[in-house]
């Protein structure tokens, strides 16, 4: 072929290959976040008109919006909560736990924890609705019902435990599925190996199994920790971030203000912090995993 | 240092059998070699002796003790992997330090036998090395160390060889041997290197399809085989087999007849290449092909008998290809066709 012909050649693959995960990329991420820039230092309202430029939802961002701190603890004890206890914890617990069952037992019992990320997410959270359901007929008060205990109102009472768990419920099945595939790629003489040496199942799983997948924990931790703090549909659908204030996490509180009270520009604004620290988490769970390390080529282990 | 005892040990894994009823006895400080092809169920023995597999029949005794639901932490055993299976996160000081954790051994004296196990096999200036940093040959005496520092009653090898360069092959096997001489220790190596076997092991026991075909030295599984399998399976180059009917004295061997000492019916007569001797005989045949291995030439004779493979020594080929040659055999081994087992004295090394 000419030179000068496959140098072209060369050109049009990479548009071809690149072009279109470009194109989206930069549709649905980069073009959102400069409107949303733009919008943010405007006095865009319900009318969507724009009639002048502004600083002051930053003013209000930064100390005038007393209710912003309490929505971001609301946030920290949220996605904290979640993580730690089910998207991470509780998901390694699962996978640890099916992995060491007999393979057909061990898949039917991580097709149940599958289950409601396959339903949609009204369904799910309908069925949660039902589950807390203050009246005689929730799912909840029947069952203490039949101990003869009064009807409970979780939804007012332990707000903030309906929503992590329905959210955990949810979230364990993302990291018990890749920890499980991680785990079922730890080779088995190595487990073999470490049961001759003595260690028993708890000592395995922390010197073993552990060490082996700790890029995936790292990798779940950040996925996850990022997931959460831009999710709010279930909360927004069981508890609406109530009662009053007290389920609303950063996110549904972004889009109260901008759809419920119409603060488009407001809503622009705190947005922006999402944005922000979405990307310093990132960096910062970068650097604190040393994933830049994790990711480099294997230098060859065990074969 | 234990005696061990194998009674009826069978393994299946639902309706495949891995092993059949089996019984063995190791000797105390005995260094005995499973040896056969792979999938034969000598590493399933060597897992069952490890309590890693559970038996599904009969009992395995350490010591006269039943051990069958003994767990593999609690036995005592040491074993080195194929793989060698070393811990990648930690450094070869915990690797060999990893089976003292679980033992009752204060820090200091723990360091102290981790220093001792590591120059034993000459790794202690290694100790802080990531396994990965390691030769496949420093892998393989850092996995030796993990398996001695606990001070075994029964040491395990599992084809410790078979990911070793051939050079670092042949001194990894007199540094096994010796050290186990040294120390004592009841050992079993599973192999599926002939050579590997006889020349470690005190015993070597010959496994096909889950059974043991035969139990000896290398002397005895080379000269005497029980069995066509054994015959075949032991000596490189291998033993020529050929098909045979014995009748009243007679063995009709391809185009030829011989007289037989023994056996009836259909056989199978095995010449070692060795037992070959060109140059003079009763025997004619021509060099279809030759191989030249320096030290050694191996011919490939068409004969009346059928296909020879015959081996001399010596430098040089004195034979070329498509020369006619005559021959003589002898130490010829009779197997009876149908149960594949050798007919004991019988043979056939001259023409009828």
């Amino acid at each position: 072929m000419h030179p000068s012909s496959a140098r072209l050649r060369q050109g049009v693959d990479r548009v071809l290959f690149l072009g279109p995960a470009t194109l989206l990329l930069f549709a649905f991420f980069v073009l959102p976040v400069v409107v949303d820039i733009a919008i943010a230092f405007t006095d865009m309202s319900r009318n969507l008109k724009v009639s002048g430029f502004t600083t002051e939802h930053f003013q209000r961002m930064f100390g005038g919006d007393s209710r912003l701190a309490s929505v971001m603890l609301v946030t920290l004890f949220y996605v904290l909560g979640t993580l730690s206890i089910f998207n991470v914890t509780y998901g390694l617990l699962l996978a640890l736990m099916t992995t060491a069952l007999p393979d057909r037992m061990g898949a039917f019992f991580r097709a149940i924890w599958f289950l409601p990320r396959m339903s949609p997410s009204v369904v799910y959270a309908l069925l949660w609705s039902w589950v807390v359901a203050p009246t005689d007929y929730g799912l909840l008060n029947q069952a203490v019902g039949l101990f003869g205990i009064p009807p409970l109102d979780p939804k007012s009472s332990t707000p903030m435990l309906v929503v992590i768990l329905s959210n955990g419920f949810i979230g364990a099945s993302f990291g018990m599925i890749i920890f499980t595939s991680a785990i079922r790629s730890i080779p088995q003489h190595l487990f073999h190996a470490a049961r001759a040496d003595g260690a028993g199942g708890l000592a395995i799983v922390r010197h073993i199994t552990l060490p082996a997948i700790r890029w995936q924990l790292s990798f779940v931790t950040i996925y996850q920790a990022l997931a959460l703090l831009v999710s709010f549909e279930y909360i927004w659908l069981i508890t609406n971030g109530g009662p009053f204030f007290d389920t609303t996490v950063y996110a549904l509180y972004v889009y109260r203000r901008a759809f419920e009270n119409g603060q488009y520009a407001y809503g622009a604004a705190l947005s922006l912090g999402l944005v922000v620290a979405g990307t310093i988490v990132s960096l910062v769970l970068w650097r604190f995993f040393d994933m830049k390390a994790l990711l480099q080529r294997p230098r060859i282990e065990v074969t | 240092m234990a005696k061990i005892e194998l009674r009826r040990v069978a393994k299946s894994w639902g309706e495949v059998a891995a092993v059949e009823p089996t019984d063995l006895t190791i000797g105390d400080g005995e260094f005995v070699a499973i040896l056969g092809p792979s999938g034969c169920g000598k590493s399933t023995t060597l897992f069952m002796l490890a309590g890693i597999y559970t038996p599904t029949g009969g009992d395995i005794l350490f010591d006269g003790q039943r051990v069958n639901d003994v767990e593999a932490r609690d036995r005592n055993v040491g074993i080195v992997f194929q793989s060698y299976a070393l811990y990648p996160n930690m450094s070869v000081r915990d690797n060999i330090l990893f089976p003292l954790r679980f033992k009752d051994v204060d820090k200091a004296a723990a360091a102290a036998r981790a220093d001792a196990a590591a120059r034993l096999v000459q790794v202690h200036e290694l100790m802080d090395r990531r396994p990965g940093q390691l030769s496949g040959g420093q892998q393989q005496r850092v996995a030796l160390a993990r398996a001695l520092v606990k001070e075994p009653q029964l040491l395990l090898l599992d084809e410790p060889l078979s990911n070793l360069d051939a050079s670092l092959r042949l001194t990894m096997r007199s540094e096994i041997r010796s050290l186990q001489r040294k120390l004592g220790v009841t050992t079993l190596l599973v192999t599926h290197d002939q050579i590997e076997a006889t020349t470690m092991a005190d015993r070597v026991i010959c496994m096909s399809r889950g059974r043991i075909e035969q139990v000896g030295t290398a002397e005895d599984l080379y000269h005497r085989p029980n069995s066509v399998f054994v015959a075949g399976f032991i000596g490189s180059p291998p033993i020529n087999l050929l098909a045979c009917s014995v009748d009243a004295g007679t063995l009709r061997v391809g185009e030829a007849k011989l007289r037989a000492t023994g056996g009836a019916g259909e056989c199978v007569l095995g010449v070692r290449p060795e037992s070959v001797a060109l140059g003079t005989g009763p025997f004619r045949g021509r060099v279809g092909d030759l191989e030249p291995h320096g030290r050694e030439t191996i011919y490939h004779l068409e004969t009346a008998l059928g296909p020879l493979r015959a081996l001399e020594a010596g430098a040089s080929a004195r034979f070329r290809l498509g020369d006619e040659v005559s021959f003589a055999i002898s130490a010829t081994l009779l197997f009876d066709a149908r149960t594949t087992r050798r007919i004991e004295g019988a043979g056939a090394d001259m023409p009828a």
